[in-house]
């Protein structure tokens, strides 16, 4: 068997040489992926898998303009290469001129390894993790408690190749647990979750200690109505919150007058106070811990935010809120073009800072009457006019009551925009690396802090424990 | 019956599967299945008439799984190989050892009789992969442009999505079926910005995405033409209509909103694995638990519910499932009380259930089979009438068309949904749309609420490519039918002041 790191640059320089077209972005994918999953104090599942996926843009010019055909597969062998690149013609020679269009990336100066093999991961990554997770499993049940759960790690080695001569080359670890416990009748339920890109001195007692220590709050259970009541958001809440902003960030949208974005007449709301608190809203690829690629990799375009004509494009650290004003929105180097702005594709990680140094332990003595959340769950757009989101909350709310948790209250459904709660905030804790509940399939890099919010609006009690 | 594509019968599916069944047999499996699955998916976006993406994807690849000393085992890979193949069926074998010290219980399956040499394909016309990429792409640009060109159309957002989906299945009882499923889904949405006011509106067709082929866009099964030809009308009416007045109604529901209402209220909630507790920190578990079997009223006396993978068109619609099982209709609610889960071979034997229903399925050759939803489907009253007999029979009430915004609860209780358009109804007649709405209610109190559902005429599938579960996830397309229903004293919000505006 040959191995795969001479495969894949190989396999991405051997489609770009079957490339008969005007322009040609050759992405080729390496996955590795472990992944234990358990409930009731026992695994149910658990895998390896491995994906090799080429994508081929090609770009054939036509008089109106270039037009593009992206094809994707699966690829075995070198042999399929030939019918790929071919099917990516083929689409390209039917196609219209592409909306998005805009000239390919020129090589740049850059220090990747081009011939570097892909990183790998394997279920040896829970070399450490597993018997831990084991002794937890033997703690909760002496202590007739259930714990259910996740662990993942990934590897996605990218191989980036144009048909100007750029070559990229980047390797993503990605990983997170989730661990819920349950008392055994099921009727008290907490969470905690972190991101981590190795594994590497993950602390699966202190994550079973904080779950313990909230089901143990939860042996007092308190019912509430629904109102509006001072929250405070841990930055797992805010993480999902602040990433339905970001997805929503388009610049075309808001320019189109079709975002909460929008300020009419073509205008944006960029300049425009979001908060009076002195908040940064920022993507670094270079990020200490939270490292992501440095270059556009986009197997697919999508409306003004995301363009296949941009791979390998250089992205920079971009802030979104700055001092508490929208500073950027996201668009393509098309878009920037036909607009006269600056381009900012999407970037894979988030930081949300206030510069404070308060800890939500601090957040909880200081409140005299609220409820501390744990995470957020089943979020959906409501109204996109004013980004207003509904969602339950999961796995633990608790009444705080003269700087002290009361117990657990009953789940409630809301029903808030986070552009409006940005504006409505009256304290920021201290920033720390989190897991987001709802979205951390799909993103995990994200530096939130806790938000306290005097009015969250809490629309109906759900009967869900 | 259309044929199976030739591209995916070249490839030497027995052999392979000869390959991993008799190397998994001769390592002491008890049961052993072999998966070799292509899936073919294209996408055309448009915005604004103009070509805004295209894909083109394939997934190649090759499962076996294993139940070795009474524990499940599973491997995938992507090299097709008989090597690859017997490599496969001695990595499941290990997973299953790893698997056999932390579970407890051994795995058995509950009986299925053995399918040899089975050829199943999906109900369509025109396999949309035959149709070439020029036609497809200039279609949809004749329907964007044409919505472009109406007045009060600023925006147009215009998708195609197709699925042809091939599977070989066979395992070690002598189950052996090559099965072609092929599904569609074309989406326009319309959207009005108001640049004197700030604001914007949009409006989405409602055809939904079915278990056809390329026909569907021109006539069969929906007339996507006519109900272009109306939207611009509606969209208007829809972005001057007042705002609603929070407060409870009686909701007459179509079934292009009802399906998806359905769907997360009684679809997962009889997931029997999520009733066991099997998603309980993810997707969640549900309130319908199994010692209600029987019991639980779940709603009116006149609400009866089945779950099929049989119905012509739908989208969960299948021969066989990936526990090698012949697919069925089956009851799960009937005259308003809980009787009967979705089920697998496993789950159905260890909870004395008699035999599977055929909810197993993998939604790719890289992942292990979940419990996944069958078409759950609300049947329509045999003597119903139309629509319009549902709305004479409200007095104050709003007409509910159309999906949009969805909602629901780790445990299936609490939903709220919004909808594309909403029309007072005052005195038994139609009054104009009103915008802002949501609906928000307990299943339970919701299902009991349905006073009257229409007849058959008004009987409709809707759906979805996108059903999430599991971690790591996977995805399903599922189809839901259901008439017009009438519910009495629905919670409705106005979504601008819960905004607090």
């Amino acid at each position: 068997m040959m191995t795969a790191a001479a495969r894949m640059g190989d396999l991405v320089e051997t489609a770009l040489a079957l490339s008969t077209a005007d322009g040609c972005v050759v992405i080729g994918a390496e996955r590795t992926e472990a992944n234990l999953r358990w409930a009731a104090n026992s695994l149910t599942t658990n895998g390896q898998m491995h994906s090799r996926t080429i994508t081929v843009v090609s770009v054939v010019d036509t008089s109106g303009g270039p037009a593009s055909g992206v094809a994707s597969r699966a690829i075995s062998t070198s042999d399929e290469l030939a019918h790929l690149v071919s099917a990516s013609e083929s689409v390209a020679r039917a196609a219209s001129a592409a909306d998005d269009a805009a000239p390919l990336v020129q090589p740049y100066e850059h220090d990747d390894d081009w011939d570097s093999p892909p990183a790998k991961t394997g279920i040896e990554v829970f070399a450490d993790f597993a018997p831990a997770l084991g002794r937890a499993f033997a703690a909760a049940r002496t202590h007739d408690r259930l714990l259910y759960g996740f662990a993942e790690h990934t590897v996605t080695s990218t191989y980036l190749g144009t048909s100007t001569g750029l070559r990229r080359r980047f390797d993503q670890p990605a990983g997170r647990v989730e661990l819920n416990g349950k008392s055994s009748d099921l009727t008290r339920s907490a969470w905690a979750g972190v991101q981590t890109r190795d594994f590497r001195g993950l602390d699966v007692e202190g994550l079973a200690a904080e779950v313990s220590r909230r089901l143990d709050w939860a042996a007092t259970r308190i019912d509430l109505p629904p109102g509006k009541y001072e929250t405070l958001l841990p930055p797992s809440a805010v993480a999902d919150l602040v990433l339905s902003i970001y997805q929503n960030g388009s610049a075309r949208d808001a320019e189109e007058g079709r975002s909460v974005f929008s300020a009419g007449d073509g205008r944006t709301k960029i300049g425009h106070r979001l908060s009076p608190w002195p908040l940064t809203l920022r993507s670094d690829p270079s990020e200490p811990g939270l490292g992501c690629a440095p270059f556009v990799i986009a197997s697919s375009s999508s409306g003004g935010l995301q363009s296949v004509f941009d791979n390998g494009a250089p992205l920079a650290p971009t802030s979104w809120i700055s001092d508490g004003h929208l500073a950027n929105l996201l668009n393509t180097r098309n878009w920037a073009g036909r607009t006269n702005a600056v381009a900012h594709p999407p970037i894979e990680n988030l930081i949300l800072d206030g510069g404070a140094t308060t800890t939500l332990e601090e957040m909880v003595a200081g409140t005299e009457r609220g409820l501390l959340l744990t995470c957020l769950w089943y979020i959906r757009q409501v109204d996109p006019r004013t980004l207003l989101l509904t969602g339950l909350t999961r796995d633990g709310v608790y009444l705080i009551e003269n700087g002290a948790v009361m117990g657990a209250v009953n789940n409630f459904r809301f029903n808030e925009s986070p552009v409006d709660l940005l504006g409505r905030i009256t304290e920021v804790g201290r920033a720390e690396p989190t897991l987001p509940r709802e979205w951390n399939e799909y993103f995990t890099r994200t530096v939130m802090p806790p938000l306290r919010v005097p009015d969250f609006n809490m629309s109906t009690v759900s009967q869900a424990s | 019956m259309p044929d199976v594509d030739a591209g995916f019968l070249a490839l030497p599916r027995s052999t392979l599967a000869d390959a991993a069944l008799s190397r998994a047999g001769d390592l002491g499996a008890t049961h052993a299945d072999f998966r070799l699955e292509r899936i073919r998916t294209a996408e055309i976006g448009l915005r604004d008439g103009k070509l805004d993406s295209t894909l083109d994807d394939e997934d190649l690849g090759m499962a076996v799984r294993v139940i070795h000393d009474g524990a499940w085992g599973f491997a995938s890979g992507i090299d097709r190989t008989s090597e690859a193949a017997a490599l496969l069926a001695d990595q499941a074998v290990a997973t299953a050892r790893v698997s056999r010290v932390l579970n407890f219980e051994p795995v058995e399956l509950a009986a299925e009789a053995v399918h040899r040499d089975i050829t199943w394909v999906s109900s369509y016309d025109i396999n949309p992969f035959d149709v070439p990429v020029d036609e497809r792409i200039g279609l949809l640009t004749e329907l964007s442009e044409r919505l472009l060109g109406a007045d009060g159309v600023d925006h147009v957002d215009a998708h195609i999505t197709q699925v042809l989906e091939n599977k070989y299945y066979a395992d070690l009882s002598g189950t052996t079926t090559t099965q072609q499923r092929v599904r569609i889904s074309p989406r326009l949405t319309a959207v009005q910005v108001d640049r004197a006011g700030g604001g914007f509106s949009s409006m989405r067709t409602l055809a939904p995405p079915a278990g056809r082929g390329w026909e569907y866009l021109t006539g069969t099964g929906w007339d996507l033409a006519a109900e272009l030809a109306e939207l611009p009308e509606l969209l208007a009416e829809h972005a001057a209509a007042p705002s609603v007045e929070a407060g409870v109604y009686d909701l007459v529901i179509d079934p292009s909103n009802l399906w998806l209402t359905i769907h997360e209220s009684i679809g997962h909630a009889t997931e029997l694995d999520r009733a066991l507790g099997y998603e309980a920190a993810y997707a969640g578990t549900s309130f319908a638990t199994i010692d209600r079997l029987g019991s639980l009223e779940y709603g009116s006396s006149i609400m009866n519910v089945t779950g099929d993978r049989t119905a012509p068109h739908g989208l969960a619609t299948i021969g066989y499932d990936d526990d090698g099982v012949a697919t069925t209709e089956f009851d799960i609610i009937s005259s308003g009380i809980l009787v009967g889960y979705q089920l697998n071979r496993q789950m159905a034997l260890a909870n004395g259930l008699g035999a599977s229903n055929g909810c197993a399925l993998a939604d790719s050759p890289g992942h292990i089979p979940l419990q996944r939803m069958a078409n759950v489907s609300l049947r329509p009253d045999p003597a119903g009438g139309s629509t319009e007999d549902l709305i004479e029979a409200v007095d104050n009430g709003i007409y509910v068309v159309g999906d949009k915004s969805w909602s629901i609860d780790m445990q299936r209780y609490n939903f709220q949904f919004t909808g594309q358009r909403f029309f007072r109804i005052v005195h038994g007649r139609l009054a104009g749309q009103v915008r802002d709405v949501a609906y928000q209610a307990t299943t339970t109190d919701f299902w009991r609420s349905m006073r009257a559902t229409g007849g058959q005429r008004t009987y409709q599938l809707g759906g979805a490519f996108n059903c999430g579960k599991g971690q790591p996830g996977q995805v399903a397309p599922v189809s839901h039918g259901c008439p017009s229903a009438l519910f009495r004293g629905v919670k409705v919000l106005n979504t601008v002041s819960e905004g607090g505006r």
